[in-house]
Order: structure tokens, then sequence, then C-alpha cells
């Protein structure tokens, strides 16, 4: 059996299921990541896991022992939770929070042992937040309260780590800092971790295994690599505009309609910020010549109404051109995104020639455009 | 660490200090004054009568009886002042804590002791007996009284409990403990409608509290009761710590929460139905003290709270008792009279500092 199972386990509130037949397996030290649009369950999981909610039915087990025969005490000593829960205790220093975490290790009047003491230390050291300590935790910004509520779920000592949203209201910074740590637990003090957040780029590079929650039961689960291959992603969350890119992690808004208004030359990253501005100001587009393995390509396959692509490593094929050609006259404008051109990628010059022969406009910028 | 245990200790030492020099002055001052000498004289003659009499009771009971019901100045000091002003300070840190432990179950620092109806539901009864069955009670002060208080606030104290075990949301239990009142409140107008002038007086009176009634017998099962309670509170006071974090960490971290909801309730009932019992509804000690305490040890730990609290509400209370008997003498002030002086513009302070911290 491995480390962290679940068998069958139906979960939802006042004895109505939500999602069923969730099954999964984690080996100690592995973080797991749920993830799936809003209202899909991902706490209704958690929480459940956690005991804060009531399971409707299967089971739950950490190192083959079932969860929900635990003892509160025992709960407490196995599994650590950092929660939603926006908290506001009265006159608390951190370092007073942080020992919380001590509760099921102390004595019947919670005396913290020089033990304790060096354990809350540590923990508010690998979270980086000594310089907090003594500071009241009420003052504190949002993305320094989750460190501090992480730290209190380290100082608890617990090999099983649950959080639920951990970095729902962090700037970017934040959010990167907070997961280091977490990967950071679990390689360096094998901690098992079971999170659900909100950033499916972020969570595809963090997770050892990601569980996608979609209507009523578990859609996918495995390796991040296999399970957001394609547009799974789009599909998981439904996305009627926008798209989700797997290779990148980038999330681009939905694609302009109608017919083409201008062809961009683009290619080696220089086509995106076209891309992004035209899609801002919805003007349709074309795009070419550009490399499979250009990251023009990944972008502007999400944003362009079409793509003249050619395969890698080749110089471009003479059809090709001509069909760039074709689709340059149709559209009657050319935006020139300032890429360079060199050898394998001749054939833009030889477009930029031909426009200039037919008279046809040459943009090197969006605002240029009518 | 040390700096603000430092701290801490020197609250406690001058909450002692005002807290002796408060019986001292309580004792003195009244409408015969003791000198402080002779107080001191007579407290120590009398704990060693009091002493020898236990010891050899055949020997010494004579004289210790003659000596209590001896001089004036020895009848007014044990039988009246003594009894008073250890009454007052008893069940003043008995209603800061209680005050204390509803804050800490609310998670409000606005929460007062009586918010769950437990004042109105000792008035329904004390309104009930007064008027239905014992028209011919003189003193309102007499143990049917303290029954009928105590019982009041126990069976709302029960239907409180009730309820807390189906609703999870404390701020459902709040409105259940506002509604309670208003029932509560129905019946009583309902006896008042059909009393006579005479008890409706003596009612109204006991509303305000005063801590006259006081008697050596009360004195002791307060002190039995409040100081078993105040242990209790004491043993709770890490699972209290670890609640304020919210329920969810609160069973993360190995709270049996409903057990513990029950167990703050239920003790923060028994202080102030002892409190309501023998000195009536006394307002605003239980949510300015606690408050107060907070602010002078610049701590929430309930460890130190809790004792503190206790402490600092003996002290308010036995300066308050002592200026409900004198400042206008001989005509007596209610104590809540006197503590509503004091008490609500702390709480306004309270409410308006909160607003400005967020």
């Amino acid at each position: 059996m491995a480390y962290f199972q679940t068998e069958a386990l139906s979960v939802g509130y006042h004895g109505k299921t939500l999602i069923h037949d969730i099954d999964f397996a984690l080996e100690k030290g592995k973080i797991l990541t749920l993830i799936g649009p809003n209202g899909a369950g991902k706490s209704t999981i958690l929480k459940s896991l956690t005991r804060h909610l009531q399971k409707i039915s299967g089971n739950v087990y950490v190192q083959g022992e079932e969860v929900y025969r635990w003892s509160p005490r025992s709960r407490a000593t196995h599994l650590a939770v950092v929660l939603t829960d926006r908290i506001a205790p009265e006159l608390m220093t951190c370092r007073e929070l942080v020992a919380m975490g001590r509760y099921p290790h102390t004595n019947a009047i919670g005396r913290l042992t020089p033990r304790d003491e060096e354990k809350v230390n540590e923990a508010l050291a690998l979270v980086d937040a000594l310089e907090l300590a003594e500071r009241d935790f009420t003052t504190l910004s949002d993305g320094q309260r989750q460190r501090i509520l992480l730290a209190r779920a380290i100082c608890q000592d617990t090999e099983v780590i649950v959080l639920d949203e951990p970095t729902a209201y962090l700037d970017i910074r934040y959010k990167v800092e907070f997961l280091e740590i977490l990967r950071r637990l679990a390689r360096e003090k094998g901690v098992t971790i079971l999170l659900s957040l909100h950033e499916i780029d972020l969570a595809s590079k963090f997770s050892d295994v990601l569980m996608c929650v979609k209507g009523d039961t578990i859609s996918q689960i495995g390796a991040p690599e296999e399970v957001l291959r394609g547009d799974a992603a789009n599909r998981l969350y439904d996305m009627q505009r926008g798209s989700y890119n797997p290779a990148l992690g980038s999330v681009e808004l939905s694609r302009p309609e109608g017919a083409p208004r201008v062809f961009v030359l683009g290619g080696g990253g220089w086509g995106i910020p076209v891309y992004r501005q035209l899609q801002r100001r919805q003007i349709p587009f074309c795009t070419g010549i550009l490399f499979e393995n250009d990251v023009d390509f990944a972008v502007g396959g999400s944003l362009a109404a079409q793509v003249i692509s050619a395969p890698a490593f080749e110089p471009i094929p003479q059809q090709t051109l001509d069909c760039a050609w074709e689709r340059v006259r149709e559209i009657g404008t050319l935006l020139h995104s300032g890429c360079p051109i060199g050898s394998l990628n001749s054939s833009l010059a030889v477009l930029l020639d031909r426009a200039a022969g037919a008279g046809l406009p040459i943009l090197h910028s969006v605002q240029d455009l009518p | 660490m040390n700096k603000k245990a430092f701290s801490v200790l020197a609250v406690a030492a001058a909450l002692l200090l005002l807290l002796a020099l408060g019986l001292i002055l309580n004792a003195n001052i009244g409408s015969v004054s003791i000198p402080a000498s002779e107080v001191f004289r007579l407290l120590w003659q009398g704990l060693c009568l009091r002493v020898r009499s236990w010891l050899w009771p055949g020997q010494y009971a004579e004289a210790a009886e003659s000596f209590f019901s001896g001089s004036t100045e020895a009848r007014i000091l044990f039988s009246i002042r003594l009894p008073r002003v250890l009454l007052a300070a008893i069940l003043g840190g008995a209603l800061a804590v209680s005050g204390f432990l509803l804050q800490a179950f609310f998670r409000n620092p606005i929460a007062g002791p009586f918010v769950l109806g437990i004042s109105s539901g000792a008035k329904m009864l004390v309104s009930i007996t007064l008027i239905f069955f014992a028209a011919n009670i003189s003193s309102f002060h007499s143990t049917t009284m303290i029954l009928a208080a105590f019982a009041g606030s126990l069976l709302i104290t029960g239907v409180v409990l009730l309820f807390a075990q189906r609703v999870s949301n404390m701020s459902m239990l709040l409105v259940i403990g506002i509604m309670v009142s208003y029932l509560c409140g129905a019946v009583t107008d309902f006896c008042i409608t059909f009393a006579d002038e005479y008890n409706i007086a003596n009612l109204t009176g006991w509303s305000m509290g005063s801590f006259s009634g006081a008697s050596w017998s009360a004195v002791g099962y307060s002190a039995a009761l409040c100081f078993f309670c105040l242990g209790c509170a004491m043993l709770l006071s890490k699972p209290i710590g670890a609640y304020a974090l919210g329920e969810g960490y609160a069973q993360s971290m190995g709270i049996h929460v409903k057990a513990f909801r029950v167990c703050l309730i239920l003790l923060s009932s028994l202080l102030s139905a002892c409190v309501t019992a023998f000195a009536g509804p006394i307002s605003f000690v239980g949510i300015a003290i606690p408050h107060i305490t907070r602010s002078l040890i610049k701590t929430s730990r309930p460890a130190l709270v809790i004792p503190i609290s206790f402490l600092c509400g003996a002290v308010f209370c036995v300066y308050c008792d002592l200026l409900a008997r004198t400042a206008f003498a001989p005509t007596e002030l209610a104590i809540s009279t006197v503590t509503s002086v004091f008490g609500a513009p702390v709480v306004i302070s309270m409410m308006v500092r909160r607003k400005e911290s967020g």
C-alpha cells in the first residue's frame, strides 16, 4: 500500500455526494496538487482527507492506517493543515502562533520545552520569517501571514501537510517563494504534501502528481506532463475563450474573430508582443512563416486566425513561401515584427520584396494599422 | 521574553496591592468609621479566635462568640462589611472570567457574560417566584431568591447548550441567545402585569444588582463554586489559546471542538449564574475587564489573562461597591449604576479602536 492512499472515497456535504470514486496513491515525500474549475470540489476533497468534513463513504489511509479511525490527538500528530480561514487572533505574536503548532506535543498546560522552542525557531527559519517572530500576527501582509501559517503547520511535526489554496492572496513573488518552501519540505524532510492551486501553470511545474477535479469525479490523475498534454487544460476548465499552453505554461486570451486584417511576419519570439497587442485591439490576423519549434508558433497558434508554418531545422520550402504570399496578397497589409532574417528564414525577405513590389503597405508597429 | 514576564508580574503585584487597599478601605469607610489600625486589630483577634475555637472547640467557643457579637465595630466588620467586600471581590472576578470565556467562545472581544440570555433567564424565574409563589418574602436576597436566580440561569444555559449541539454557526447561537432573552423578557413582563408595586420595586432593585445581601454563607458558596470554575478555566487555557485560531485549526491540533465548546459555555454560565444569584446581573464588568486586562499585560495568552482578569475584576468591583455604598450615603446606589458609568466608556473606546485597526 502506498504512503497516502484513498479507496473509492466519496465526499460531499450533508450526506449528499458531490464527488465519488476518488482513488489515488501517493508516495512519501511527494507533492500532489488538485486543480480544477471553481466550485469543482477541490476544498471538499481536501477537507474530507483531513476530516474537517465527514466523508460519505470509502477510506483514506496514511501508512496503512485509516484516517477516520484516528483519535483527535493522533490525527494532530499525523496531519497538519493550512486552511483558507481568515484568522485574526488578538494580541498574538507570530512566535506564539507558530508555537501553537506544538499543541499535540506539549503537556496539559501547553508549556514549551527547549526542544519545542527549537522546533519553533527551525520552522520560522525554514519559511524565512525569523525577523517576523515578535510581530503581531494581525499586522502582517497576506504573504507574510501565509508563511507564518505554514510555519505553524511545519512546527506540528507531521509527515503530511494539507494546504487549501495556500497561494490565493499572494503576489507572484510570494507564490513562487511559498511553493519553493513546500518543495524543500518535501525534498529535505520527506513531508508528503497535498494542496489545491488555482495557478495551473505553477501547479504543472511544481507538483509530482496532478489531480484534475471536474464534474462529479476525478477526471485525470498523474504526472503533470501526462495530465496536461495537448488541450487537456482547456477541457478541464471548459475554456470557451482563451487557452492554456502546456509547453509554455502561458495563458492566452481569446482569439480575435473575423477575417484577418493583417499578416504578421514573426519568429524567434518577436511576434508574441505584436500578437498580444492585436488581441487587445481585437484585430484578427495571420502570421508566418514560423518554424514549428518557435515560441511564436506556440502563442500564434492560440491567437492567430491562421499560422503559416514550416518544419523546424530545415530551410522553408518554396511551396510554403508561395502559400504565405497568397495570404499576404489576399489580406493586403503586412506587419513586420522586426524579427531578424537569416539564412534559414530568408523567405521572409522574399515576402517583404514582393509586397513592396506589389505596392502593399508594410507596417512596423500595430499603431500604424488603420 | 523576560521583559514581558516582568511586566505581567508587575501588573499582578499592582492589582494585588490595589485589592488589599480596597479591602481595607471598604472595611474602614461607612456610616460608622473604623480606623485602619482598629480594622487590623479586630481582624487579627478574630482570626486568632477562629483558629483557636476550631482547634479547641470547647474552650474558646464562648470567647469567640462574645468577641464577634461584642463591640459595635466588631459586629459591623464581621457580619456586614467583611462578607460584603469579599463577596464583591469574588463575584467581580467571576464575572470577568465568565466574560473572558464567552469572548473566547465567540472569538469576539465585545461578547459579555450575559449575551446568551443568562440574566434574563434568572430574572424570569426570580419574578415568577417573587410574584406567584412567595408573595410575602421580605428580603429579595433570601435563599429562595438565590435559588430561583441560579435555577433560571442554568435553565437558559441548558436551552443554549441544546442549540449549540445543533447549530455550528456562532452568530446563529448569538441570535438564539438574544431570542431566548426576549422570550424570558416576555414572561417576566407578563408576571409584572399581575404584580403589586412592592414586588415590582423589589424586582427592579434585584435586576440592578447589589452586594448588600452578603453573608458568610454566600461568601462560602460563591467562593467554592467560583474557584472551582476558575481552576477548570485554567485547565482549559491551552485549548482556549488554540481555539483563537478558529475551529478548523483547533480541530487539526487535536481539540474535540464540540466538547470544548460545551465546556466553555458551561463554565462561563456557572460563573455568571453564581453572580446573578448572589448579587443580581451586574453590567459591563464581564465585557470591559478582560479587555482592560489584555491591554494591561499586552498578550492574550489565556493562562495569564484568566487569573489576571479575575484579580482585575475583583479590584474593579470592590472599588465600585465602595462608591455605590458611600457616594450618596446613606442612600445606596445599585452596583450596575456604578459599573456602567465606568464600564460603558471602556466598551465604546474598544469599539472605536477596533474599527480603526480594521
